[in-house]
């Protein structure tokens, strides 16, 4: 946007008479606009919280408040009690997402690109799909009792079928135009797929990438709440049943930090990978 | 045609039959064709809309198998696509995911005869012979219809076919940068010395870009009429308004236009 304004002289022409070139400067404000509506709306809202809490129209323990959340938040950090809190929900995450993206992409490559494969698999994958798989959780717990095993398995569950069942659409979607090209150039199948079906698959596979990221994290908090001994949804489960509105918004600030963090990771390896879309940076 | 030279096309009695998997009826698409193309020569074929000819490009790409009669290219007879053929497509086709070094360097890479850094200064040779110098490292959104279309050409001289093939590749152009196409293609294959098969909708852009314009009949096609250009190379775009090309030209489109009669496509000249 602002080459428009700098465009205004072309800067190889020689003009001995003309005024020197006006470049507009685009104030701080105008460069950081958006970034800086959003902080100043975030931080009237903060002081609003701690104002209407300060004042005494509402009583805290429902709703806590910015300083409060603070001070419960260094304490816990200060007694070291957070740690494994966020250890043992961290080590959930990680290998029950890490899990499913070792299954769920070359399962859903195989089941794309192979129709027979395609066509044992596919009655499994739509009814679990189409399950709640939090459902399932009484059932993993039978199965894996309530240690660290049963919430790894929800979280895979939770995340794996995004991620296939994008992978699939993805190998699926090849346009017919670029196979002829393909084959026109006397390509064999496996090139076909090196070279055409995989990348013109990765949008969908960071696409179900993103989607199965929300799936696991609803999966490590709803099978902590439901049954552990550690870990964020726990904490914040117990937390809660006594009270401590503090420690809830402790457990719930931390969770939805990991899960921007992780989105916006995603976004970053997007755009690696996509730098030949047009527009992607808007 | 000249004897002198050799064929790099030689069909004969080419015919084709679709079948239809859903009302299992015989389509009868081409009808013992025959044609020659001679070293360095531009062919045209034209006809009216669903003859054919597409149908018959991809027979000599190898995209399709033919019913009966023979195809051969350089003396091989084509059962399926090979490296002495190149094929330029209506669309660009060029993948968005590679940059344009990348686009023309595939064919290449798909053959797996090339060390990369040969393929890519290949490559290189063929952006420069397109009038694409400065943009090898270009995504294909960041170019225009014609750049493009370009890159298509180039993807397929790269591969030094013994027969271009190109279907349609400026149908997608505007009208303008159509005309600067027609005059680019004759550069480009004069200097890449290339014989070309070239299948056109539009009448002019046939006369103009051809030594011979072949007339397909309507459907089953077989071949109507074949007409030597005798314009003289290096052509420019005013060639188009001189009384001899202006007849050329209507005397195609008579051709044509019978057809298109005899089909009940369009009702007879009165």
């Amino acid at each position: 946007m602002a080459m428009q304004h700098t465009t205004a002289g072309a800067p190889d022409t020689v003009q001995p008479s003309a005024k020197p070139l006006e470049v507009p400067v685009r104030s701080y404000w105008q460069r950081n606009e958006n970034w800086l509506l959003g902080t100043i709306s975030m931080s009237l809202f903060l002081i609003f919280w701690e104002l209407v809490v300060a004042f005494g129209w509402v009583n805290p323990l429902f709703t806590s408040s910015p300083s409060r959340i603070v001070s419960a938040a260094s304490d816990m950090f200060a007694d070291g009690s957070i740690y494994e809190h966020i250890a043992v929900s961290a080590h959930e995450f990680a290998v029950g997402y890490g899990l499913a993206i070792v299954i769920g992409v070359p399962l859903g490559i195989l089941m794309g690109w192979y129709s027979r494969v395609n066509a044992v698999l596919e009655p499994f994958v739509s009814a679990l799909y189409a399950t709640p798989r939090i459902a399932l959780l009484p059932l993993i717990l039978i199965w894996l009792g309530i240690g660290i095993a049963s919430k790894i398995a929800i979280v895979f569950l939770g995340a794996v079928f995004p991620i296939l069942v994008n992978t699939i659409t993805g190998v699926r979607t090849v346009e017919a135009d670029f196979i002829k090209v393909a084959r026109s150039f006397g390509c064999s199948d496996r090139q076909l797929f090196l070279t055409v079906a995989l990348p013109s698959s990765v949008p969908f596979l960071l696409a179900g990438l993103r989607l199965g990221l929300g799936h696991a994290l609803v999966g490590i908090v709803v099978g902590e709440m439901y049954g552990a001994t550690k870990g964020l949804g726990f904490l914040i489960a117990t937390a809660g049943a006594r009270f401590q509105t503090d420690q809830v918004m402790v457990g719930i600030i931390l969770i939805a930090s990991a899960g921007v963090a992780m989105t916006e990771l995603l976004r970053l390896i997007e755009r690696r990978f996509e730098r030949w879309r047009p527009n992607l940076r808007g | 045609m000249n004897a002198s030279r050799p064929l790099k096309l030689d069909a004969r009695r080419v015919a084709l039959t679709h079948y239809n998997e859903r009302t299992r009826q015989p389509l009868e698409v081409l009808c013992g064709l025959d044609l020659e193309v001679s070293e360095g020569e531009l062919v045209t074929i034209v006809g009216p809309s669903g003859c054919g000819k597409t149908t018959f490009l991809n027979a000599v790409d190898g995209l399709v198998r033919i019913t009966s009669g023979e195809i051969r290219v350089d003396g091989r007879v084509v059962d399926k696509p090979g490296p002495d053929r190149a094929f330029v497509f209506q669309h660009d086709c060029l993948f968005p995911w590679r940059t344009v070094r990348q686009n023309v360097a595939y064919g290449l890479e798909i053959q797996g005869k090339l060390a990369k850094a040969e393929r890519n200064e290949r490559a290189a040779g063929f952006i420069e012979l397109v009038g694409l110098h400065g943009f090898a490292e270009h995504y294909p959104h960041e170019l225009s219809g014609g750049m493009r279309q370009r890159v298509n050409i180039a993807r397929a001289l790269v591969m030094e076919p013994q027969l271009l093939l190109l279907d349609e590749p400026f149908a997608a152009l505007d009208a303008q940068t159509r005309e600067f196409m027609q005059v680019e293609l004759l550069k480009i294959l004069a200097r890449a010395k290339t014989t070309a098969l070239f299948i056109t909708h539009q009448i002019n852009e046939a006369i103009f870009l051809s030594d011979r314009v072949v007339v397909f009949s309507a459907r089953p096609a077989t071949i109507k009429e074949t007409i030597a250009i005798d314009l003289p190379p290096g052509r420019t775009l005013a060639i188009k308004h001189e009384p001899h090309f202006v007849e050329l030209e209507k005397h195609v489109w008579r051709l044509i236009e019978e057809e298109a009669a005899r089909t009940g496509m369009m009702t007879a000249a009165a």
